[in-house]
Order: structure tokens, then sequence, then C-alpha cells
């Protein structure tokens, strides 16, 4: 056992085992998450500071947003991280069927986020809720508002483009499965892919009620 | 008499080919070192021209709008592709691997895509530069830069954007590697220091870098799209833009400035036979500055309209960043002290930062008071004091560890007697450069002007005699180093006695670095007591 990690074809030549090698990638990633988190967190600091000096034009604005798509989008998401984990689960397991499987399923669920984001931009666009010369809104609140959807435009978009180089990421990984590339010893690639998927999630756990749900009930 | 090894990574494969394509630490570290001399000398001419602008008070030498495109890209080529990944990029990339007893940082690949990573965002800015060039000041202040300046601010921002994913990915090797890749029995007690430091740096990049990234996106957006974040028209709050640029740019500080201090450390023990005195607390004292410098950058805001309660806990905060460097100052001097101190160049490179860095540390706490920041606030005196910490302290630890580990890099010594005469040039010329910019503050001549009152021209044309020293000091290290590849005496292992994993292996190191993983079995500084010698 101990002999066949040493001369894994998965293993690095600079490394001395297959465990520390999948140590290194895992405290990798949870390293790039870390910058992530600060990457997001300069846009959820700006968020923060121009929700509590224009609260009311916030919360008129994000009427605007589409609470059903929303929901439906968080949903989706929330499934994809499940199967995600089921994948890095059959990682463990070995079963290269159930890897391609979840893994399918997960970057078909990342695209139907996608495609209702898409539905949404587009309502935005049309209804001249893109900030810039173009911009319409209640005479009251035209100007914070626009900081609003700046900031949603953004934010959001940020997170799309997450998710993108993560369907991406899965895609290749999807390859690599194909090829026979992953074992019981060696699937640190899946799980830190899953460790990203989850990130960009999360991100959108807290984008969600940030945009769509604080301050809808109540006032306007 | 020393012999080149016959096998080594310089060696191991030739062709353009095998550089570009290297995984080696070792090579990527020398693709480095081209690339951020080369930015050097782009930075270095903007200076050159600004100083000889300055040496009259008429502004005669370059149009107004010329001269802030000078100082301008003076700061972003020097501040983003020199200062930031000179001594990590080049220093780091060679010696952590090396210190720590491993074939390799944990992700080769990755470090060569930061390489290129950090090539793109240079040619983005050199094509800025080209094109015309920007006018908003390294700092790039909202609504300047979003909304009025005619400039190429855009290809600018994004070259500083691309930039720092090149230093993330760095930091971010750097910190699994010294976490994971321990040579066996080398704790984190028997470190070199500057591993720590080179470690406390990467946290600052990893935690702050990502900041600027999206301070940088946002500016692009408000720039291209017409977003609104930071326009006063819409509501936008242009300090809001301040607050995160400095979240970044005063952290950013310390990444110029501590893996600096980590090769004085080295240097100081070296050159000087003795353990670095207080090895804890130098170590601790890198952490406790990467964690305070978060704390600070409300100092950079004193006259921003902040509020008066904000900027006194600021100040406060600013002042204690002055403790663990002062441990720092404190310990490398106690080290001195009764050392065997011999007197070759990296050492004085290393008595030029502490004397430097003291000053530049001292007069900081000058602009921290905000009654003293009120008046010196956007004066030469802040040019001076930024000048002694990252030219006299970084460039000098540069300079000094690049010394230093030259015989290890290259396989050759450096000719000694005109290093040294080049080391003494340097700090001549620094000095003569800074110290009247420091009267010229206190007097009351802002920066960023290019005509300036006649009684101010005695101590600029001395600061410009003092850059054109200092230019020639700078010249003469590249042509010597260039020479010795050749024509220098062969180095042996270790050439000037010092302990540190990196001396056991071969000068130039082998592409695996170690011909066995080596076993650690003691602390980084055991150089023999004086009384042991005498005995011995």
């Amino acid at each position: 056992m101990r002999d066949d990690t040493l001369h894994h074809p998965a293993l690095a030549h600079h490394f001395d085992n297959l465990e520390q090698q999948a140590e290194a990638a895992s405290l990798g990633m949870w390293v790039f998450l870390l910058t992530e988190i600060l990457f997001f967190g300069g846009a959820f600091l700006v968020y923060t500071v121009y929700r509590h000096m224009y609260h009311d034009a916030f919360v008129v604005a994000s009427h605007e947003l589409d609470v059903t798509l929303g929901t439906i989008n968080t949903a989706v998401l929330i499934g994809s991280s499940l199967t995600m984990a089921l994948a890095v689960h059959a990682a463990q397991t070995g079963s290269k069927r159930l890897i391609q499987l979840f893994l399918i399923v997960t970057i078909v669920l990342g695209c139907v986020f996608l495609g209702i984001k898409s539905v949404e931009y587009a309502h935005k666009f049309r209804e001249h809720h893109v900030p810039g010369p173009y911009f319409q809104f209640d005479v009251k609140y035209v100007r914070e508002a626009q900081i609003f959807f700046s900031l949603y435009f953004v934010m959001t978009g940020l997170h799309a483009l997450h998710m993108i180089v993560g369907i991406g990421v899965m895609l290749v990984m999807l390859w690599h499965a194909s090829r026979d590339r992953f074992s019981p010893e060696y699937y640190v690639p899946i799980e830190v892919t899953g460790l990203y998927w989850h990130f960009v999630d999360i991100v959108w756990i807290f984008l969600f009620p940030l945009l769509y749900l604080i301050g809808r009930h109540g006032v306007p | 008499m020393e012999v080149f090894p016959t096998h080594h990574y310089l060696n191991d494969g030739y062709g353009i080919r095998s550089w570009l394509l290297t995984r080696d630490h070792k090579r990527i570290a020398l693709l480095y070192l081209a690339a951020i001399t080369f930015f050097f000398f782009i930075g270095g001419s903007f200076a050159v021209l600004m100083r000889i602008d300055l040496a009259t008070p008429a502004g005669d030498l370059v149009s107004d709008d010329t001269y802030n495109e000078l100082f301008t890209m003076h700061g972003i080529v020097m501040v983003f592709f020199f200062l930031i990944p000179a001594i990590p990029a080049v220093l780091g990339n060679f010696l952590v691997p090396l210190m720590i007893g491993a074939k390799d940082l944990a992700f080769p690949k990755l470090n060569l895509l930061s390489w290129y990573i950090y090539i793109l965002g240079g040619l983005f800015t050199l094509h800025a530069l080209v094109t015309g060039g920007v006018d908003t000041g390294w700092t790039m202040y909202a609504p300047l830069s979003t909304e009025f300046s005619t400039t190429r601010v855009i290809p600018a921002a994004l070259g500083i954007f691309i930039t720092g994913f090149s230093s993330i990915l760095t930091a971010l090797n750097f910190i699994v590697t010294i976490h994971r890749m321990r040579a066996p029995g080398l704790s984190w007690f028997r470190l070199p220091l500057f591993l720590w430091s080179t470690y406390a740096t990467s946290v600052i990049t990893v935690l702050g870098t990502p900041v600027i990234a999206v301070t940088m996106l946002l500016v692009g957006a408000e720039r291209v799209f017409h977003f609104g974040f930071f326009d006063p028209k819409i509501g936008g709050d242009p300090v809001l833009f301040q607050h995160l640029f400095w979240f970044y740019s005063h952290p950013a500080v310390y990444i110029m400035v501590l893996p600096a201090m980590g090769v004085i450390s080295e240097l100081v023990a070296a050159f000087c036979r003795k353990p670095v005195f207080g090895y804890s607390f130098v170590a601790f004292a890198s952490l406790a500055i990467a964690i305070l410098g978060f704390l600070v950058w409300g100092h950079h805001l004193f006259v921003a309209g902040q509020s008066v309660y904000a900027s006194l806990i600021f100040s406060m905060l600013s002042f204690l960043v002055a403790i663990p460097s002062a441990v720092k100052v404190f310990n490398w001097t106690a080290t001195m002290y009764k050392g065997a101190i011999s007197w070759q160049t990296p050492m004085l490179y290393a008595i030029g930062f502490i004397g430097l860095f003291t000053i530049g540390g001292l007069t900081g706490l000058f602009l921290a008071a905000i009654g003293m920041d009120v008046h010196l606030t956007d004066t030469y005196f802040v040019i001076a004091h930024f000048h002694y910490i990252m030219v006299g302290g970084t460039i000098m630890g540069y300079l000094g560890g690049l010394h230093y580990w030259w015989p290890k890099i290259s396989g050759r010594l450096y000719p000694e007697g005109l290093a040294r005469l080049a080391a003494g040039i340097i700090f001549v010329g620094f000095n003569l450069t800074f110290f009247p910019q420091f009267i010229l503050g206190y007097l009351g001549m802002p920066r960023r002007y290019h005509a300036y009152p006649p009684e101010f021209q005695v101590l600029n044309v001395l600061s410009s005699a003092g850059a054109s020293i200092l230019g020639i000091g700078y010249l003469l290290p590249m042509a010597y180093f260039a020479w010795s590849l050749r024509y220098g005496k062969v180095a042996g292992s270790n050439p000037f006695g010092a302990t540190g994993l990196e001396w056991t292996t071969t000068s130039p190191p082998p592409t695996e670095n170690f011909a066995v993983t080596p076993i650690v079995t003691s602390g980084p500084y055991e150089y023999p007591s004086p009384v042991e010698k005498h005995v011995a």
C-alpha cells in the first residue's frame, strides 16, 4: 500500500508521498478561498456603506428584483452543492460512473442558474435599470438607486463569472475522470473543485438576502 | 581551490524553451530577476526625468501634463512592478525551497504561471505608457480616475489588477510550501528569519491584494460602463475609494519592507557570526507588523474628511506599528554587539538598511501624529519619508540579499572591492537625494509640482545631484554581476561560512536542490560562540 502511493503516477516529483501532495493541494485551495473572501469582501463593504447611507433608496430598488426567480436560483444552486458533494463522495469510493454523473448534474444545474440569471439581466436592461446615462427610476431615488444597481450588476456579475470558471474546471475534471485519473488514493482535484464550488454557492447565499430580501416587508 | 559543479540548474537544459517553460523555482527566480530589473530601470528613468526638470524652479523640461504622467508612471511601475515583487519573487522564489530543504515549491506550474501573469500585467502597463501614459498619480483617486482624467487609466488599472494575481499566487505558494514541505526536523522555530518574514508578507499579500483588485474593478466599471460607486453626482463617496485603496496600499508598504527585514536578519547573523538576538521576538515582530499593518490605513486620510475620532484611533494604531519595527532594529543592533563583524558588501547594505530604515520609521511617526500631518500632508516630507522606507529600506535589503546569495545563484563571486564601492556610492547618493527633501517638505514644498519658488532651488539641485550619484550606484552592480557570471572566482558551496540549508548544497545548486533530503537537528544560526572558538 505504502509503496503504491510512492510510485503513484499522479505523485509529483517534489512531494514525498500522495498524502503530502493532497494536504498541500487542499491547503492551497483554502488559502485561495481566503483571497476570494477578501475579494468579494471589498464589494460587500461598499454595499454595507451605501445601504447604511441610502437605506430607503436601497429598499425601493431591491423591490425591482424578481424574488421568484431569485428563490428558484437559490434552490438550484444549493442543489448543485449537494450533487458536488456527492461527486466528491463518489470519488472517495472510487466510482467513476458516479463521479461523471454527479459532475454532469452539477454542471447542468450551474448552467440553469446562469440561464435564469441572464433572463433577470435582460429584464433589467428592458426596464432601463442598468446604471448610466439611460437609467430610469422613481425620480425621488433616481440617483442613489443607480448605486444599488451598480452593486447588483457587479456583485452578481462577479459571482456568475466565478460560476463560469467553476463549470470550466468541472469539465476538465470530467475529462480526467473519463481517463481514469482518479482513485480512492488520489481524488484531491475533485475535492478542491468541490471546495471552490461550495464557496461560490456561499457567496450567493449572502448575495440573495442582501440584494433581494432584506427590507422587502414593511416600508414601500 | 573551489571547483565549479558539473551538474547544476543552469546547465540542466539549454535554449529559450528550457527557460520559458521551466518549473524550477530557481530558474523562475531568474526570470523574475530579469523582468524586475527591466521595470526598475523603466521606473528609474522617469525619476531621472523628474529630477532633471526639478533642477530649475521653472517647469522647463516637460509640460505640466507630462510631468503628471512622469510621477504617476514612476509610482505605478516602481510600486507594483518592482518593490512589491522584488524580494519575494526573486530571492523568495530562489530561497524558500532551499532554506526548508525541499525540492521545489508546492505548486511549480502555478509558480511559472505567476511569472506570466506578472509579464501580462507589465505589458498592459507598458501599453498604457507608450499610448500616452496616465496622470492620476499611482493612487488613482476617484473621481479623477473614474471621470475627469483623459489619459490611459484603464490599461494601467488592468495592469495593476492582473499583476496583483501574480503576487497572490506567489504568496499562496510560499504559505503552502512553508506549511507542508519542510525537511524532517525543521520545526517552525528552527526556520531562518527570512522565512518568517516571507511568511508574514505572504499573509498580507493574500489578504490585502484582492481588495485592491476589486477596487480597480469598481473604478473600471465606473469609468467604462458609467456605473456609480464613487461619483458624488449620484451620491457616491470618493473617500470610500480612498479607504478601499489604502486598506491594501498601506499593508503593501509592509509587503515591500518585511522581506527586506528578513534579508537583514540573515545578513546580520552571517556577518556577525552570532545567532540573531531574541530570535522569537524578531519572528513574532514580523507577524505583529503584518497584523497591525492592516489597522492603520486611515492615517492616509487625516485631511480627507475622515471623522476626528477615527483619525485619533488610526493615529494611535500607527504609533503601535513602531513597536515591532523597533524590536527588529534593536535586536539587529544587539546581534552586532560583541559580534565578530566582517565588513563585506552584504553587511554594508545591512548597516545601511538599519540606519535608513530608522530615519524612515521615525519620520513616519511625525506623519502619524495628526497635528504634524496636517502641515506635512502632500509635501516633500512625505516623499522623503516613504523613499527612506522603500528605497533606503527595500532596495538596500534587496541589493544586500542579492550580493549575499549571488554566489549561490551564479556559483561565482562578485568583485568585492567594486561592490563595496558601489554600496558606498548608493548610500551617499541616496542620502543626498532624499535628505534635502525632508527639509523641502518641512519648508512647505508640495509634492507633484514641477515649478517651485526660487528659494527652494538649492535643496532641489542637491537632490538632483544625489539622484545622479544614486543612478551610477545602481548601474554598477548590474555591470559587475554580469561580469562575474563569466570572470568571477568560483564561489564554492559556502563562501561566507554561513549557516543555513541553502549553503549545504553546491553553488549553483542542482535542479533537485539537494542530493539527499537534509535532516535538521539544530536552530538556524548555530555559529560557534567566541569563547568556544577561543578554546578551539
